[in-house]
């Protein structure tokens, strides 16, 4: 098992799932490899949610799909012991209490540390004797952190981990994960619409859209890859020659294009360029998705 | 496990926890309920002979203290046992067994009432709060969790509602006692003497494994419908048994196998329906000849005639079917989640 650092926690190969008047994956082949932090990102019903589920084993689908070494169809129960996840947000059994729910997870999971969860918990406002439906959004977020975090998992999927917090719960969430959680070991993916929140966490960026990955690459590799110019009014005609996958005009007659895998050099005289955000970059991606 | 993990794998107790899980979030049913119910018994007992005293004491108008005893209203306990032979004791003795039996029903019709909601919502209600995704990321299979809802609705439900029952049976005693003091009579003579609370007890626990068996077909139905259904299982489960009925007495089915629809009612929308409830399997027991003899306690609850029940048919096809149903419950968790 010490192979998992040499090799991808997750391999897709032509992942496919219709429902029964929508195709969610469509042929969809990604990797995600060992020791990163991914990022799943698309637009509302592109498939982020079914992928996860897919990786988890909660659905059936057709293509071939390998989580650490198994089949989630088949060997979901084995697969259970690496993999932890938070599907969407705030949902723990609403009768359970704080110091009931760490002991039941301290009694099933072989690899839960009760004394890290009660570090964990230690800072915040939630007391052993309290009921999840006495807790705000929040503090139940808190709470489902604390319980996944103390489990050492090999691979941890959130789904939208940070919907509907505010914005303290969500800086809080992230720096959490990243300072107390994540090292070599462990692969961590993310999937949100909430992109500018993660793209600074983010090793590893796949771009979902009609169930498809539309792009699929480490984030170093996007800040080589795609490239944006403030373009002054008169390059413009200079610079759509060179194609950009989008442009945006700025007040005071400047212009902001992004380009995909045009040399630097034969940019930089158009006008200033920079690496562009993965929000912008995402948007220009999905253009024409609501269409 | 050679991984280099800084959590050293320690053991754990899966089913025992799932137990403690169901234990938690059904507390007010498995636990409250019976108990709430055998209080309003008991305290029903007591106005009873509250309201039985007063009346008795409207009526004689008396209220004297003698030398012999405390007596209220003219009737002398002490007395009148002074007076009894040991058949009269014998009956005395039934009679109270019979109100035994009466004041441990209420637990057990409350348990009823539980099991046959639990089951249905047992393998939904987290699925319509989407808790359900919770439970899932942990390891534990749908195998372990599906039986541990089977064992909390056929063993720990039913044992916790026995020990109600006890306690009902006990606190009943006490307030006859209380009754029996308050005329002069002896509680350990009239009472805890003749009445045999051991044997009664004896027979209720000797009940548990019986309900198991018996009710297994009416769980696992109701667990298949809770596995199943994306909404409403309390109609599925009703509807198409009943419905299944009705169809057959419509069409008069059951004459293609020499039968009555009777016998599809009473062996099929029954069973799926109705086992739940202690006590059901009554009419399928063996009763040995001498039925309504001194002590009907004697052929009706006695162990032996209950255990009869286990050499039937009915009681082990029943069961056949429920764990099929259970199976059946188990394979559709693994692929249901919230949606």
């Amino acid at each position: 098992m010490n192979a998992t650092d040499t090799r991808n926690v997750v391999t897709a190969r032509g992942l496919r799932k219709a429902y029964k008047n929508k195709v969610a994956l469509d042929n969809a082949d990604f990797t995600i490899p060992a020791g990163r932090i991914a990022g799943l990102i698309g637009p509302n019903g592109a498939g982020k949610t079914t992928a996860l589920k897919a990786i988890l084993g909660l659905i059936p689908f057709e293509g071939s799909l390998d989580v650490l070494g198994r089949d989630p169809r088949t060997q979901r129960d084995d697969l259970m012991n690496d993999v932890c996840f938070i599907a969407d947000v705030a949902v723990l059994p609403r009768w359970l209490r704080v110091a009931d729910a760490i002991d039941f997870v301290a009694g099933v999971h072989p690899r839960f540390d009760r004394a890290r969860c009660e570090r964990f918990l230690a800072n915040t406002q939630l007391k052993p004797n309290l009921r999840v439906r006495e807790l705000s959004k929040g503090m139940i977020v808190q709470l489902h952190l604390a319980l996944v975090m103390a489990i050492d998992a090999k691979l941890l999927v959130l789904d939208e981990p940070t919907l509907g917090l505010d914005i303290l719960y969500r800086k809080q969430f992230y720096q959490r994960l990243l300072e107390d959680y994540f090292d070599e070991e462990k692969t961590i993916l993310i999937t949100t619409h909430q992109v500018e929140e993660v793209e600074h966490i983010l090793t590893d960026v796949m771009f979902i859209r009609d169930g498809r990955m539309v792009l699929a690459a480490p984030m170093e590799a996007v800040g080589e890859r795609y490239v944006e110019v403030l373009v002054d009014a008169a390059q413009l005609q200079a610079a759509r020659e060179l194609k950009p996958i989008d442009e945006r005009a700025l007040p005071f007659g400047k212009t902001v294009m992004l380009f995909d895998s045009v040399p630097r050099d034969r940019l930089a005289p158009l006008g200033e360029t920079r690496t562009p955000g993965l929000a912008d970059l995402f948007v220009a991606t999905m253009k024409g998705t609501y269409a | 496990m050679n991984a280099p993990a800084k959590v050293m794998p320690h053991p754990t107790h899966k089913f025992k926890l799932l137990l403690r899980r169901e234990f938690w979030e059904h507390k007010g049913g498995f636990l409250w309920a019976p108990l709430v119910a055998g209080g309003i018994f008991l305290l029903l007992s007591i106005m009873g002979f509250g309201v039985g005293e007063m009346a008795a004491r409207r009526s004689s108008g008396n209220f004297d203290i003698d030398g012999r005893g405390f007596t209220v209203s003219g009737i002398d306990l002490g007395a009148l046992t002074s007076h009894m032979d040991a058949a009269d004791l014998q009956k005395l003795g039934h009679g109270i067994d019979v109100s035994l039996f009466m004041a441990s029903s209420w637990p057990f019709i409350v348990l009823a009432f539980v099991v046959f909601f639990y089951c249905l919502g047992a393998l939904y209600d987290d699925r319509k709060d989407r808790s359900v995704l919770f439970w899932k990321s942990l390891p534990l299979s749908d195998r372990e969790t599906v039986l541990s809802k089977v064992a909390s609705a056929l063993l720990v439900a039913p044992l916790i509602a026995v020990a109600a029952a006890l306690a009902t049976m006990v606190g009943f005693l006490v307030v006859v006692s209380g009754a029996v003091l308050l005329h002069g009579g002896n509680p350990f003579t009239l009472v805890w003497g003749p009445g045999s609370p051991l044997k009664v007890a004896g027979q209720m626990v000797a009940m548990i494994p019986v309900y198991a068996l018996w009710a297994l077909p009416t769980a696992g139905w109701l667990l298949l419908c809770s596995a199943w259904a994306k909404s409403k299982p309390f109609l599925w489960a009703l509807m198409i048994p009943l419905f299944a009925g009705i169809f057959v007495t419509w069409f008069d089915l059951m004459h293609l196998f020499n039968l009555e629809s009777g016998w599809f009612w009473k062996n099929i929308v029954a069973r799926a329906l109705l086992s739940v409830a202690p006590g059901s399997w009554i009419s399928t027991t063996h009763m040995p000849g001498n039925f309504g003899g001194d002590n009907p306690l004697d052929t009706l609850a006695a162990v032996r005639t209950t255990y009869s029940v286990l050499a039937t048919p009915q009681l082990w096809i029943g069961a056949v079917a429920g764990v099929a149903m259970i199976i059946g419950a188990i394979r559709l968790r693994r692929w249901r989640d919230d949606n």
